[in-house]
């Protein structure tokens, strides 16, 4: 009986203690943490947006569940930046951010988040691979890679990943064609 | 002496990877360049001093029957400790690592340490051991990252050597390329450390000397 006492209070100090300085560690690094958040949410704004003057991940949108990013130069929307994702890639989620302007057509797309295989299907995140969806909308392409006759390049030995952002990207166009009119209701765009 | 005995005996004689075979899971995992190995290494290297340290100043207090849950508790602690850190302070290196810092926590070679030795010995030679054991698993690592790099991705440390022309063995930054490369290791520290110790020499000598004895006859 009074060794468990012992081992049970022994346990419990040490786990308080834990919890203790884990909470403290949590709460000094929340500030650096919320500001890597920002900057990362930033810097792929700004790859994937016209040049704007506004900011843009504090200019949301938000319909159906889906979040919408504004970029407005003199007060005019200029473009729109969205998170899509798909999870029909080699391994795990694949999370695409899409910059259009307002009319559909795509700025620019960056790869926020990937686990594919290393030297492989990783190579969706090189720039020849994400640049070709550049200028791309839902009418002047066919949504595919070439292998199943669309227009987007596939990577030699990894067709998976190619073909999950392909329909990462228009999944997310058509979202948002589906939700512009709410987007841009009250603003003022840029024609 | 026995301080400095203590520190090098991981990098070479009880190296963790190559002789000890502790650690395989991460060793296997991250080993996909030479610079995860290096992120990997170091952050593994910190966890364990951290819980040397620890584990050797609380050692008289804790019993005999729950030493393994309250070694586990100050590691996991830690382990958490360098993952806000890093996401706070490094997020690079925190996105090449992100999946594999947690697994920190069930890395063997730091229970095994904190069983084996930080839980008997002194403070100052725990800090020794895990520095040496820490040195050793940076080391195996980087070589393990390294040569998977260079025959897989033709570059080290991502400077490329061997110019366009030269086609990826692919099949060594894939797992099986992890298999391959740590049993060829395994085997030349291995090899060297037979050819290094007494018994060999002898061996050796033995075997010289009957040559020398057979020459004579002829």
């Amino acid at each position: 009986m009074k060794e468990i006492v012992k081992l049970i209070s022994v346990l419990t100090v040490v786990c308080v203690l834990a919890g203790l300085s884990l909470s403290f560690v949590s709460d000094a690094t929340q500030e650096a943490r919320d500001y890597q958040d920002r900057l990362e949410l930033l810097s792929s704004l700004n790859m994937v947006l016209p040049a704007h003057d506004n900011e843009a991940d504090k200019d949301v949108v938000e319909v159906t569940g889906d979040t919408y990013y504004l970029a407005k130069k003199d007060g005019e929307v200029n473009g729109i930046a969205f998170i899509t994702s798909s999870d029909k890639g080699y391994s795990g989620l694949i999370r695409v951010i899409v910059g259009v302007q307002p009319d559909g057509e795509i700025v620019s797309i960056g790869i926020l988040e990937q686990k594919e295989t290393p030297g492989l299907g990783s190579k969706i995140t090189e720039d020849w691979f994400v640049d070709q969806y550049k200028g791309k909308s839902l009418e002047n392409a066919r949504w595919a890679v070439k292998k199943d006759s669309g227009d987007f390049e596939q990577i030699s030995g990894a067709t998976i990943s190619p073909r999950a952002v392909t329909g990462a990207v228009q999944k997310g166009l058509q979202a948002y064609q589906e939700d512009k009119q709410e987007i841009l209701g009250g603003s003022d765009v840029v024609q | 002496m026995s301080f400095n005995k203590e520190l090098i005996k991981g990098i070479w004689k009880e190296n963790p990877v190559f002789i000890l075979v502790l650690g395989m899971c991460p060793v296997l995992a991250v080993t996909t360049s030479a610079i995860n190995g290096l992120g990997m290494g170091v952050a593994t290297t910190f966890v364990l001093i951290c819980s040397n340290i620890v584990v050797s100043i609380i050692r008289s207090y804790v019993p005999d029957r729950v030493r393994i849950p309250v070694f586990i508790v100050v590691i996991a602690s830690f382990v958490t400790i360098v993952d806000l850190t890093m996401s706070g302070y490094f997020r690079g290196l925190y996105h090449a690592l992100g999946l594999f810092i947690p697994l920190i926590v069930v890395n063997c070679i730091i229970l095994g340490r904190a069983e084996a030795f930080a839980s008997k010995k002194s403070i100052p030679l725990s800090i020794a051991d895990a520095v040496g054991m820490g040195a050793g698993f940076t080391l195996a690592l980087v070589m393990l990252g390294g040569v998977r790099e260079i025959f897989g991705n033709g570059t080290i440390f991502d400077f490329s050597i061997f110019g366009s022309g030269f086609e990826p063995v692919l099949v060594m930054i894939l797992p099986p390329g992890a298999f391959l490369t740590l049993g060829v290791l395994t085997g030349v520290f291995s090899a060297i450390e037979k050819y290094r110790s007494k018994e060999w020499r002898k061996y050796v000598s033995q075997d010289l000397g009957k040559t020398a004895v057979v020459r004579e006859r002829l």
